[in-house]
């Protein structure tokens, strides 16, 4: 006699602590086996694109911040690339430097809470407090140049808010030594902990024909193993002035593009990372960094499109420009948005552990997928 | 005025009104609803961490409501969202607390004039005990938020309230 | 690596008047406008001749271009009656390092604009999102639903409409501040 079996559907948020936020999932599963899943966003929909509508260009920048809340820096420099492309622009050696030194500052504290709480949903709570612990370096030298811990306001149209601080290299050099040695400790406790890959290896593959299909990007597209860089591929900024390699997923402990690629790969770009901020700071020219920034900033009209390597991945922002002061449309390309909609196929067929293991592997932060 | 800093002479015999020992009890642990809405959320996070330790006042974060005394409504509230804090809120046993976190939990913060989709403040919805100002809030208002939290409970009476 | 000007006329050769014009003027991106009733034709095209291999949409976006006419509404309101919708889509390709942007436009009344979510699947959310805040009906789309807003937002109200009028309440909560 065979017993009858009926599928059933399981709620996950939005209110869950492994789903980083607010997402909701509605899983259909078979026992533990997950058949389908339906993310429904929207639980964080905070109207950023009405509200560019509404500012003055320059007004725009605080309100990028809150996209991606752990890479704010990013955000920041993303819109000003944008608007500084439409208005032909060119910004001062100085503020280059310094905007490349933040950024990178800035993904190596993003991978840190992502690795972290990746680690932390599948069991691994101890490392989180590790990472957390090093990131407060970061944001404390944050605090110094612009006095805020996460939502800077720092990169504005044409230069930046404040000079850095006096302290600013000093410290960064400091921090970079520390973490250099630092890194190893993660290596040791997560990245080659039995359980862990255990949890991670062979989960969730991501194929990488599916991978460019979906449009996926950042850390999420290279763990399938193409090293694909904005910062390289389409250089923008003088990111074409550095030496640094382009890590990727190459199946170390199961298949290419499972969900330990992509962890192995977040932890190998803060090295590199790290690589970037040692070349770019002893040669931080001396300048004025608000020089460039226009007094009245009116883009003739016209569209444009900039996209940025953000840590999740490629950010780009839309901005058509009527010649007035206020944008007339800014719509955000936020990679994360991108990344979520690939969640449905790399979960079938896997158990609802998984699920959690994959979400953290792709890293979403909720903040630009519901914008 | 801590229950244990009375002076009492007679071996382990604390002599209080129930309403203190009560009071002191419920505010040395206060369990919140691990539940982060916006950018606000890692400010908590970082708070529970390392450098700020949350644990020292007796906070842990519970994963289910019904085990949890106090709500931190860290983030934008949105329309679609404030619904379901709601029932996380009625889900919760009494006596339960709320911190409001960040201006937009606040008031609508910087979303309160175009923002369409944003509730502007959670207390149209459910009552709060303590706004935490900032956007986000520095870790160690949001430890002040708690104190002030703690302050409050501290004075609570467990008579029947006149209206 | 083509420009955009080849690419305008390796796709006038193929689609005719599908492909309508050649817009050069703007500072930094040219654009091609199509037309939206064959845009998942030009875009299947796009991404799969040897020439162009457009394999990755980067963006697409929904605008309302609020070039219609503005009648005041009963309550003294201005609306926008006439005019078009319009959807952008920035095309690259990973391997031939080149890049395009389509555009067509509907009117808007009745915009409806062919889905390209089976040329790229990463259309399929930007569709959704496109079809919520601005008001663009998808045809062909698999599952149009709303993405941002609730399910049970008033129909036909799409925020980022230049002419969107907020509601007072939703399920009793007060909207306005």
């Amino acid at each position: 006699m065979s017993l009858k079996t009926e599928t059933m559907v399981l709620n996950m948020g939005p209110q869950h602590p492994s789903t980083h936020g607010v997402l909701r999932l509605e899983l259909k599963i078979d026992g533990e086996l997950v058949l389908d899943v339906k993310p429904h966003l929207g639980y964080l929909h905070r109207c950023f694109e009405k509200h560019a509508e509404a500012m003055q260009y320059n007004q725009v920048v605080p309100y990028t911040d809150r996209l991606d809340y752990l890479a704010a820096m990013g955000n920041n420099w993303g819109y000003a690339l944008a608007v500084e492309k439409l208005m032909g622009i060119q910004v001062p050696e100085r503020v280059e430097y310094i905007r490349v030194i933040v950024a990178e500052l800035q993904r190596i504290a993003s991978h840190q809470v992502a690795l972290g709480s990746n680690a932390a949903d599948i069991g691994a709570f101890t490392p989180f407090l590790y990472l957390f612990r090093d990131r407060e370096h970061i944001l404390s030298i944050f605090e110094d140049t612009c006095g805020a811990r996460m939502l800077y306001n720092y990169i504005w149209v044409g230069g930046l808010s404040h000079d850095i601080h006096p302290d600013f290299v000093k410290k960064v050099k400091e921090f970079v030594s520390y973490y250099k040695a630092t890194i190893i400790e993660l290596d040791n406790l997560l990245s080659y902990n039995k359980i862990f890959i255990e949890r991670t290896a062979n989960i969730g593959v991501l194929p990488l024909d599916t991978a460019i299909n979906f449009g996926a990007s950042g850390p999420a597209l290279r763990g399938s193993g193409i090293p694909f860089d904005l910062r390289r591929d389409d250089p923008y900024s003088i990111y074409d002035r550095f030496d640094f390699e382009i890590p990727v997923g190459k199946g170390l402990q199961g298949q290419v593009g499972d969900c330990w690629d992509r962890y192995y790969v977040r932890v190998r770009e803060m090295e590199q990372s790290l690589r970037i901020i040692e070349q770019a700071i002893d040669h931080i020219p001396e300048g004025d960094v608000q020089s460039a920034i226009p007094k009245r900033i009116k883009p003739p009209k016209g569209t444009v499109y900039t996209r940025i390597e953000n840590p999740r991945g490629e950010l780009g922002y839309f901005i058509i420009s009527d010649g007035n002061t206020n944008p007339f449309r800014v719509k955000v390309r936020a990679p994360s948005f991108v990344n979520l909609e690939v969640l449905g196929e790399l979960c079938k067929g896997h158990l609802v552990a998984d699920v959690i293991a994959i979400l953290g592997s792709i890293d979403i932060v909720l903040g630009e997928v519901d914008r | 005025m801590g229950l244990l800093d009375k002076e009492f002479s007679d071996g382990n015999i604390v002599i209080a009104p129930v309403e203190d020992l009560f009071n002191w009890a419920r505010l040395s642990s206060i369990w919140q609803l691990g539940f982060g809405l916006a950018c606000c959320a890692i400010e908590m996070m970082a708070t529970s961490m390392s450098h700020y330790d949350f644990d020292r006042f007796g906070v842990i974060p519970r994963n289910t409501p019904r085990q949890a005394d106090a709500i931190i409504i860290s983030g934008t509230v949105t329309l679609k969202m404030a619904t379901r804090i709601k029932r996380l809120y009625e889900q919760m046993p009494a006596p339960k607390y709320i911190i409001s976190m960040g201006s937009c939990a606040n008031c609508g913060g910087p979303y309160w004039e175009h923002g369409y989709h944003v509730l502007k403040g959670i207390d149209r919805v459910i009552p709060v005990d303590v706004y935490v100002p900032g956007c986000p809030p520095r870790p160690e208002a949001l430890l002040e938020g708690l104190l002030k939290l703690q302050d409050k409970i501290r004075n609570e009476s467990l008579r029947k309230k006149s209206a | 690596m083509k420009n955009a000007e080849e690419i305008f006329n390796i796709l006038k050769d193929n689609f005719g008047d599908a492909v309508i014009a050649l817009d050069k003027d703007t500072p930094t991106e040219a654009v091609i406008t199509v037309d939206p009733l064959k845009i998942h034709l030009v875009g299947e095209f796009l991404r799969t001749n040897e020439d162009m291999m457009f394999d990755s949409l980067m963006c697409l976006s929904g605008v309302d271009d609020a070039n219609g006419k503005k009648v005041k509404d009963a309550d003294g309101t201005d609306i926008i009656e006439g005019g078009t919708l319009s959807v952008y889509y920035h095309l690259h390709s990973v391997s031939l390092k080149h890049k395009i942007t389509l555009k067509v436009s509907a009117p808007r009344e009745d915009a409806k604009v062919e889905s390209v979510e089976n040329v790229w699947k990463c259309a399929d959310w930007h569709e959704r999102e496109a079809f919520d805040l601005v008001g663009i009906k998808f045809l062909n789309h698999p599952d149009l639903r709303r993405i941002m807003m609730p399910y049970d937002w008033e129909e036909g109200s799409h925020p980022l409409r230049k002419d969107y009028k907020n509601p007072e309440f939703y399920q009793g909560m007060k909207v306005p501040y």
